[in-house]
């Protein structure tokens, strides 16, 4: 079912884990298979100096939130908010047609950690 | 030849007993006559399954003539269920029938039913079951309707492994039994052969389901046992073979090998002992070395090569595509892992929430599965799982 960049993804994560004082985080759930996701980031002149995920879900929600968090390390907050689901994907060689709401997620993690930094509710 | 595996995913199919396998052989190159043809070549294939269909009925402890090949326990599932409504509604038009199910069948019941409620062709009750994966049989007397013409309950639930009280259900049809004969009683036992008592003067039973891959024989054959007398009428129509009720050319290979694969259960109960004592060790190894581990199969009236169990903060397809990669075969009730994106609808019926049942793993054992392969098992799940924990976070 998977590619083998997925399932590389899935046994190797990269920035797995928390970060100590991030500047920003967003926690986020799928209702359609219950995945959940929580992404931390380190802000320093408007880029992404260190990112890190955790992911409770199947290898492609793993892969995804990997993928994405590599994606989007050292970018400008600009940049990380283009990254699409089909980058994504495309990064990951392609995603079965049911999985495809992983990268969605994992995009959505990751728009709502940097709108958290940018507009963080007092 | 294959990689040695550790596959303890049993409740899905089984490897072919190589026993098995030689009696099939011959007849596919060299008994591979048609068993509707008079000469020698035919009446030999004929011989076969006939043969095939005694050592089926002895260990049903039924007659021959009360056997029928299928394609498979999903198409006896069918011809029990659709033909019963079909014959019914040919000796009784305008009436609609009723008929009462598990909420835990195997999908090919659940499926069966769902289609003949929405078409408007029957009636339909799934009975709950408890947290323990029960069926209560009072609940069927409960349900029970003049228009009840067929109960329909698993003899033992192949994701959780709870056995179901057949007999208590089959004496409630019983007391319940008019003179047209009406209610019948269906179980599908097609996890229960190995392991458990399948004689249907036992169980009461007026039809039963089973097949031969789960059971070390090959995919694409099962068996529905028919009660002389029972009104039911043919789904699959041709040149008339197992007497008009399921026409086709006889899958003669494959019915020679469910009949080897049946006359191999010598001892179900002592099969049945070795496979308990295994799920033992396995279950008590996870509850010693995995924290956080939640067994949903039931303690008592469980399949002995069955067990559920649900692992916080780790989730089943993970688990399952991780033990893969070690070579260990399981599988799971995560929605993750199911086509419709649905958590497994067994673990829902016994209470367990979206998470649970997403982070849940089956283990079924087989006879092939040595002390070996569960303390291998353990030994990566518990790394596997430590593994999915840290990505997880808290």
């Amino acid at each position: 079912m998977y590619s083998a960049k997925v399932l590389k993804h899935f046994y190797h994560p990269q920035n797995m884990g928390k970060l100590k004082n991030p500047d920003s985080q967003s926690k986020v759930g799928n209702p359609v298979c219950g995945d959940l996701m929580s992404v931390y980031l380190k802000i320093k002149k408007n880029k992404i100096a260190d990112i890190k995920f955790e992911t409770l879900g199947c290898p492609a929600a793993i892969a995804t939130s990997s993928v994405m968090t590599a994606m989007a390390k050292g970018r400008t907050l600009q940049q990380a908010k283009k990254i699409s689901f089909n980058m994504i994907a495309e990064k990951l060689g392609g995603l079965p047609k049911i999985k495809l709401h992983c990268s969605h997620l994992a995009v959505e993690a990751l728009q709502k950690a940097i709108k958290n930094y940018e507009q963080p509710k007092k | 030849m294959a990689k040695k595996i550790i596959y303890l995913d049993n409740a899905s199919t089984t490897a072919v007993d190589s026993a098995v396998f030689g009696a099939i052989k011959p007849y596919f190159t060299d008994k591979y006559g048609n068993p509707s043809n008079i000469y020698n070549l035919g009446q030999e294939a004929k011989k076969a399954v006939e043969k095939a269909r005694k050592q089926t009925a002895d260990f049903l402890n039924c007659r021959p003539e009360e056997i029928f090949f299928t394609s498979g326990a999903t198409e006896s599932n069918n011809l029990a269920i659709q033909g019963i409504v079909k014959k019914f509604k040919e000796q009784n038009p305008g009436q609609k029938p009723h008929i009462i199910a598990s909420a835990i069948e195997h999908p090919s019941v659940l499926n069966i039913c769902s289609a003949l409620k929405r078409d408007g062709l029957a009636e339909i009750t799934f009975l709950k079951v408890n947290q323990q994966g029960f069926v209560d049989s009072k609940d069927v007397n409960k349900y029970l309707r003049p228009s009840t013409i067929l109960v329909s309950v698993i003899y033992a639930n192949n994701e959780i492994g709870s056995i179901q009280p057949l007999k208590e259900i089959s004496k409630i049809v019983s007391n319940n039994k008019k003179e047209t004969g009406y209610p019948l009683f269906h179980t599908d036992a097609v996890q229960a052969i190995n392991y458990l008592d399948c004689s249907v003067r036992h169980l009461g039973v007026d039809l039963l389901t089973f097949n031969a891959h789960k059971i070390y024989g090959p995919k694409g054959i099962g068996v529905l046992y028919i009660k002389q007398g029972t009104a039911i009428a043919p789904l699959v129509y041709g040149g008339g073979q197992e007497k008009d009720l399921r026409s086709g050319t006889e899958n003669v290979a494959g019915i020679v090998g469910i009949g080897q694969a049946v006359a191999m259960i010598k001892n179900p109960s002592s099969c049945a002992l070795k496979a308990e004592k295994l799920k033992s060790r396995l279950i008590n190894k996870i509850l010693k070395n995995i924290e956080e581990a939640k067994i949903n199969s039931p303690q008592k009236n469980c399949l002995p090569n069955i067990a559920s169990i649900s692992f916080k903060r780790a989730e089943g397809e993970s688990i399952v595509y991780a033990l893969s990669e070690k070579g260990i075969c399981v599988s799971t009730g995560s929605a993750c892992a199911s086509k419709t994106l649905k958590p497994s609808y067994v673990l829902t019926a016994i209470g367990l929430s979206p998470i649970a049942a997403h982070c849940s793993v089956r283990f079924s054992l087989g006879k092939y599965t040595s002390i070996k392969d569960i303390d291998y098992t353990v030994k990566v799940l518990a790394k596997e799982i430590k593994r999915l924990r840290g990505i997880a976070g808290k």
